[in-house]
């Protein structure tokens, strides 16, 4: 399977060149969002930082402080549908390069996603130590009103794994699997059980 | 007579091996999926890379999710001042665990909006004593967030799902659950169910059963060849680790029952994600861990 490295801010183009299937290597500078702040975002909050070609990450980090410096322990992705409501109107809104999480997003992500040239990348859901090896700096924290798990955290990333799973050109791997095994579902449900 | 300094010290201990160290029933039971899925497929990458971050935190003591989940404590005791000491112990040790940086801050005041900031809110933590004759023992499970969002319960009977009021609709109920939650509850999933109850037990009952390893057999005859029937057609459902594709979509699952109304039927199950975390320990009567359950 291919592999492809990519680099956040992503230039233009990038989004457009990948294809749901891809496996990608990931670095550079990302921004963590979850709830609280795309709730703010949606609803007119200014973003701290350019989000332009930046790589949105839904996560919740474990921080500890150490004097004026912070370190993430443990950095999974959180589940990305519970933003799907505020997602489509981020993305036409701030631009940014690909979204980053776990368990896929709906209809009207996935039409912004190809509307404005954009990219979903799965992360493995729980593997917290795996993927905070993987970040090398915090470099900047904000919105810290909303919690730690909840601010929006600008960290460096190096070589972390991904799969592209929803692209550019209306493809999702999530919507496939689902209406495959909802095929399934309905064959078992009409077949009893018998012990 | 407990010695508060040791329960606090034995209570710190459990949350810590429970938020760090993966049970070594699942570590097995995901080890054996890794040989199900085909050789340089998306499921078993997933499942490597899983077994891989678990090994990591065990070895350097970190969390094995970044959601260090809510805390449920069951503690069995004689009925006593013991449920006093072990209470302030459990908060006074979430307290500690949240300062150092192990557990995240997982509780907001939902009035106010705020992050309490040490895992401390109004009925939270959930502590349930049991009577018991003898030692005392604590059971403690960190459940994240995610996948507690994909538990639910259903009423039967139900149109929709065309499952009746007996263990067919049970097991058509409980496919759908896992139809449902797809890849959001990071599968492999492991399930906890109750059949009967009311809208209340039937929860509770559903996520005390995560307690039960994944090695145990249900006492349950009947119950243990629905469990079994229904991890193998959940797994054949294609929904796979993470929700990506594979046969891995379910490691386990326990039903358990209680009595119900006759005007009720509620099946509810109870999703946990594969970082299922709980560990359980029997006290001295000083309050040390005379063993670990």
């Amino acid at each position: 399977m291919a592999l492809t490295r990519i680099t956040s801010p992503l230039s233009p183009g990038t989004a457009r060149s990948l294809r749901t299937g891809d496996q990608v290597r990931l670095s550079g500078r990302i921004v963590t969002a979850r709830d609280q702040v795309h709730k703010y975002l949606a609803s007119g909050g200014s973003p701290p930082v350019d989000l332009g070609g930046l790589v949105i990450y839904h996560c919740g980090p474990v921080t500890i402080r150490q004097g004026d410096t912070w370190r993430v322990t443990a950095a999974g992705p959180t589940t990305s549908m519970r933003e799907e409501p505020y997602e489509a109107c981020v993305i036409r809104t701030y631009h940014p390069g690909a979204i980053m999480g776990k368990g896929g997003m709906g209809e009207a992500t996935r039409a912004a996603l190809q509307s404005e040239g954009c990219v979903y990348l799965h992360l493995i859901g729980g593997a917290a130590s795996f993927i905070a090896g993987r970040i090398v700096a915090v470099e900047e924290v904000h919105l810290l009103e909303f919690g730690r798990p909840e601010a929006m955290w600008v960290l460096k990333v190096e070589d972390l794994p991904a799969l592209v799973t929803m692209d550019a050109h209306g493809r999702s791997l999530h919507s496939d699997i689902e209406h495959a095994s909802h095929e399934i579902l309905k064959r078992l449900l009409n077949t009893p059980f018998s012990s | 007579m407990i010695n508060q300094t040791h329960l606090l010290n034995s209570v710190t201990e459990l949350m810590e091996k429970a938020c760090t160290m993966l049970p070594d029933d699942v570590h097995a039971a995901l080890s054996r999926a890794v040989q199900r899925e085909s050789e340089s497929s998306v499921a078993r990458g997933a499942l490597e890379t899983i077994l891989q971050s678990a090994r990591l935190s065990r070895d350097r003591g970190l969390p094995i999710c970044q959601d260090t989940g809510v805390p449920l404590v069951v503690v069995r005791t004689v009925p006593g001042p013991t449920m006093f000491a072990v209470e302030s112990a459990v908060i006074e040790a979430l307290r500690r665990l949240t300062k150092k940086g192990l557990l995240r801050q997982n509780c907001v005041d939902p009035v106010t909006g705020r992050n309490t900031g040490d895992n401390i809110g109004e009925n939270v933590p959930q502590i349930h004593f049991l009577p018991a004759r003898g030692a005392t023992s604590i059971g403690m499970m960190f459940k994240g967030g995610g996948s507690e969002n994909m538990s639910t319960q259903y009423a039967l009977p139900h149109a929709g799902l065309g499952a009746d009021r007996d263990l067919d609709g049970v097991r058509k109920c409980v496919l759908d659950a896992v139809f449902q939650a797809q890849g959001k509850g990071c599968p492999p999933g492991i399930l906890g169910v109750c059949i009967g109850g009311d809208r209340a037990s039937g929860h509770l009952i559903a996520k005390e059963a995560l307690f039960c390893r994944l090695d145990e057999t249900n006492p349950s005859p009947v119950l243990a060849a629905l469990e079994e029937a229904v991890v193998e057609q959940a797994n054949s459902l294609g929904i796979g680790p993470m929700g990506l594709g594979g046969s891995t979509t379910l490691l386990g699952a326990r039903f358990t029952a209680a009595g119900r109304h006759p005007a009720c039927y509620f099946v509810t199950v109870s999703y946990s994600c594969w970082a299922t975390r709980r560990a359980c320990i029997e006290l001295d009567e000083e309050g040390r861990i005379s063993r670990w359950l």
